[in-house]
């Protein structure tokens, strides 16, 4: 198939199917993305989503971009990220047009809270997928749980803990390199 | 020009709205409470909306606004504003990261956001738990310290992890049988 028509439609599957948002996005990247089309691996994911957080824009669609355009330049890039909203495009339209009390029907509510239950476990197994590619040693590990600690305990931006990280990545390394040296 | 309007508002929210789909939300009502065009009653029903459709909630809520306001084609101007920032600045950053891939210090920063990364991703998860699997609210209620778990809930995610080790299908799969067990068993207690 026509490598574009597949970022397409590969992305529109992955938008059409994820429920809640950037991280929602994650588990179906895993198994779309990394694991049947091999356009990106989970380190290159993991950078995206750090990226991501840290550039304007939605890290849904910034994930789309990146990968699209590693695939296929610059229409790679846009036939990825239109992949991701067509779904909603149609969802969101049919539903404002005809069904005005969509979310306060039962039917709705139960099915979504079961879905919620269902992503919280998707997410959590992504995050050990994750976990066990960039949790490498101990200064990683300590990262890791830092940063997870402390975004669920203050109110701090994403952006703080990706550029500390970075910053603090740069050092460690380097602090390595003059300790092989010497 | 209403689509021309739209077209600027929303590539300024994508422009400056960093970190997903709700950190988009200020800048709508700030839109709204600037332009008149919708009313914090179509917010309200926009986020509920946004949140128990598909797809990436920045997303759905630029489709839901635009269409409000100008038809189809509002909702899709609404949304290639907000996306067209993203795409340019990705790219740029995709070409940076290209030319300097092999770089030291570049190589060095994505050991650490690596794990950091995961940390946020971690922390998102543990937020989204608390709503799902935990009732807070009801808790603060009655003091009860039964009533801070929904059980169902926490019995359907402790199975569905056991059954995802073991099978491995695609989400798809799990999500479509979360959602008939919701309904089956009222999840949403209605």
């Amino acid at each position: 198939m026509n490598e574009l028509l597949s970022l397409f439609l590969t992305f529109a599957r992955i938008g059409g199917l994820t429920f809640g948002g950037g991280y929602a996005m994650l588990p179906m990247l895993q198994k779309e993305v990394v694991e049947a089309k091999h356009w990106a691996t989970e380190e290159e994911l993991m950078d995206y989503y750090a990226i991501g957080q840290c550039t304007p824009g939605i890290i849904a669609i910034n994930t789309a971009t990146f990968i699209g355009y590693k695939q296929k330049g610059l229409a790679g890039a846009l036939f990825a990220t239109y992949g991701v909203v067509a779904p909603s495009w149609v969802i969101i339209m049919i539903i404002a047009a005809f069904i005005s009390n969509f979310a306060d029907l039962a039917i709705v509510q139960n099915a979504f809270a079961g879905i919620q239950v269902c992503v919280v476990v998707l997410i959590l197994n992504a995050v050990i997928k994750l976990a066990k590619k960039s949790v490498i040693d101990i200064p990683t590990a300590v990262i890791c749980i830092a940063v997870a600690l402390l975004s669920i305990v203050t109110d701090l931006s994403p952006i703080v803990f990706v550029i500390a990280a970075g910053v603090l990545g740069v050092v460690i390394q380097s602090l390595k390199a003059k300790g092989a040296k010497s | 020009m209403i689509y021309l309007t739209l077209f600027i508002e929303f590539f300024k929210i994508g422009l400056f709205a960093i970190g997903g789909g709700l950190a988009t939300l200020p800048f709508l009502q700030d839109f709204a409470a600037r332009t008149g065009l919708i009313t914090s009653a179509d917010i309200a029903n926009m986020i509920a909306i946004s949140e128990s459709t598909p797809g990436p909630i920045g997303i759905n809520s630029a489709t839901y606004f635009g269409y409000q306001i100008g038809g189809v084609p509002g909702g899709i101007i609404a949304v290639v504003g907000l996306v067209t920032p993203s795409i340019i600045i990705i790219i740029l950053v995709s070409q940076f990261l290209k030319k300097f891939k092999e770089n030291r210090y570049v190589q060095g920063a994505f050991y650490g956001l690596r794990p950091a990364s995961t940390g946020l991703i971690a922390a998102a998860c543990f937020s989204v738990m608390q709503i799902a699997l935990f009732s807070q609210d009801l808790f603060a209620q009655t003091g009860v310290f039964t009533d801070l778990f929904q059980w169902k809930h926490i019995l359907l995610a402790v199975i569905l992890f056991f059954v995802i080790k073991k099978t491995n299908k695609h989400p798809i799969i799990y999500l479509a049988a979360s959602a008939v067990i919701g309904i089956v068993f009222h999840f949403a207690g209605v």
